[in-house]
């Protein structure tokens, strides 16, 4: 993403919008301008922001008048009043920060919109994760803190050393030389993603051993992990995952429930 | 996509949060889902969602490409339902979201009825889920769990700024806006009202909960806040 320098204003509404903290205004020039190597290409800015398309001289000499009277216009907070904002055209490999990043950029390995698969939620379909299993979704870099692929790949060569086999339709599973040991590219591991998940499933016996590897490496890493556990329940509607989760100590309180209302067509 | 797995907050936190959702399973359902997805949406729109989206086009909240200045004086926070449903063009995730238990449990009553065939779910607190679907008469099949944060939390936001920021799972919402966006209700700059749209037009999937968000903002205005970092 860039900023028009002929049209920029430097009015700073586009500064909070970004995820990443990415933009900021050069103070001699007095113009907004973006962090290409922060900046990773999730459109927040370009596709979030209303748009004006007011002459940019026009904006800048009524701004300077205002200042020279200590007044202060009070704008929209989410409008770029001269459509400043442009995108850039992105190749390989910075186009996986768009792919990872913008969630309206549909993955090509699993057709569905974001950064993971369908997890549980077509369970009632697809039978996935079955009675006795649990999936799992790790998740890094959300909320909007970023990540950067070499931290990913700290984590998946972990879970490799332990048994772990990867969700084959998962878009980081793509991005791996070798799903046995969780090797990722080496042309994308420098390169900064809003966030990405690594999914994979094992026996409900191996969730404290697996649960305690992800929080072990967690803590090595430079930014956050978001850690979810699915299973299918009973037919009572009972979850054999409540109990395993308990002993270990945690105390989920916000979830996803599959209604159970999905069939093969 | 665990665009509302990790939405933050306490249990009480979302009494005012279910959000209804239909995906079509692929290569198992998706042909045809289409029109199962508009239907969805059609029969959402007659409980009175507070929000609706669709995962490829955006919700009833949308940015503008082509503003005039009159719009810092008088924005229009009109939602439009509308072009959620007739904007479904391809398979996707299309979402609902409620603000009290009756209406999603009445709506999920109506879709089981239905018999669209796609995997429904919802997403709010786990024991609200599972009292909705017991009301709506069917048993909950698949449960997914949110075990919150690991790692360098310390890099995250103060809890009454997460509150709203995650209410767009996949982090459009930036802390930076989200505290800007209070220090202007507090300052009586925006009313709860007018901030909540603002969110609500960068989360692209419409599962944003402008009800709860508006809560949120009344909430930071009294003198217990302590919502600026």
């Amino acid at each position: 993403m860039q900023i028009d320098q002929q049209k920029c204003v430097a009015c700073g509404n586009c500064i909070p919008v970004c995820p990443m903290g990415a933009i900021s205004i050069d103070p001699l020039k007095n113009r907004a301008s973006v962090n290409a190597d922060e900046c990773v290409e999730c459109y927040t800015c370009f596709r979030g922001m209303s748009m004006e398309k007011l002459n940019p001289t026009m904006v800048r000499g009524i701004r300077g008048l205002l200042k020279l009277f200590r007044l202060r216009f009070d704008p929209e907070p989410d409008v770029c009043p001269t459509s400043a904002i442009t995108p850039d055209e992105i190749a390989w490999p910075r186009i996986v920060r768009r792919a990872f990043s913008d969630p309206l950029v549909t993955h090509e390995s699993t057709g569905v919109h974001g950064r993971g698969t369908e997890e549980v939620k077509t369970n009632d379909v697809t039978n996935r994760v079955g009675i006795g299993e649990v999936g799992y979704v790790v998740e890094f870099g959300r909320p909007t803190v970023g990540v950067r692929f070499r931290d990913i790949e700290k984590m998946t060569r972990a879970l490799a050393a332990i048994g772990i086999d990867f969700e084959p339709r998962n878009p980081v599973t793509h991005l791996m030389t070798d799903k046995k040991t969780g090797k990722l590219r080496d042309d994308i591991l420098n390169e900064k993603i809003l966030s990405a998940i690594v999914e994979f499933k094992t026996r409900i016996e191996n969730v404290p051993a697996v649960l305690e590897k992800v929080d072990q490496v967690s803590k090595t890493l430079e930014t956050v992990v978001a850690v979810g556990v699915s299973t299918r329940c009973e037919q009572d509607g009972s979850s054999a995952l409540d109990a395993v989760l308990a002993e270990e100590g945690f105390m989920s309180v916000r979830g996803k429930t599959n209604l159970g209302l999905g069939r093969r067509a | 996509m665990t665009n509302t797995l990790h939405r933050y907050g306490s249990g009480e936190s979302f009494s005012d949060d279910y959000i209804v959702f239909a995906i079509p399973a692929r290569g198992f359902n998706d042909n045809g889902a289409v029109e199962k997805l508009r239907q969805f949406l059609e029969i959402a729109r007659k409980y009175k969602p507070v929000n609706m989206g669709d995962a490829s086009h955006g919700s009833i909240f949308r940015p503008s490409k082509e503003l005039n200045p009159t719009v810092h004086w008088r924005r229009d926070l009109s939602r439009d339902f509308d072009s959620v449903v007739s904007s479904v063009s391809c398979t996707t995730t299309v979402a609902a979201v409620f603000d009290n238990q009756d209406q999603a449990v009445a709506f999920i009553q109506e879709l089981k009825e239905a018999d669209l065939g796609l995997s429904i779910n919802i997403s709010t607190a786990l024991d609200k889920a599972q009292q909705c679907a017991r009301r709506a008469g069917v048993e909950r099949h698949s449960v997914e769990y949110s075990l919150g944060f690991f790692g360098q939390t310390d890099r995250m936001a103060d809890r009454h700024t997460l509150e709203l920021s995650t209410m767009c799972g996949h982090g459009m919402l930036s802390f930076d806006f989200v505290r800007k966006l209070v220090e202007w209700v507090k300052q009586g700059r925006r009313t709860p009202e007018q901030a909540s749209a603002t969110l609500a037009r960068f989360c692209s999937c419409g599962v944003f909960n402008p009800t709860r968000a508006c809560r949120l903002f009344q909430e930071s205005k009294g003198p217990s806040s302590s919502l600026m970092k």
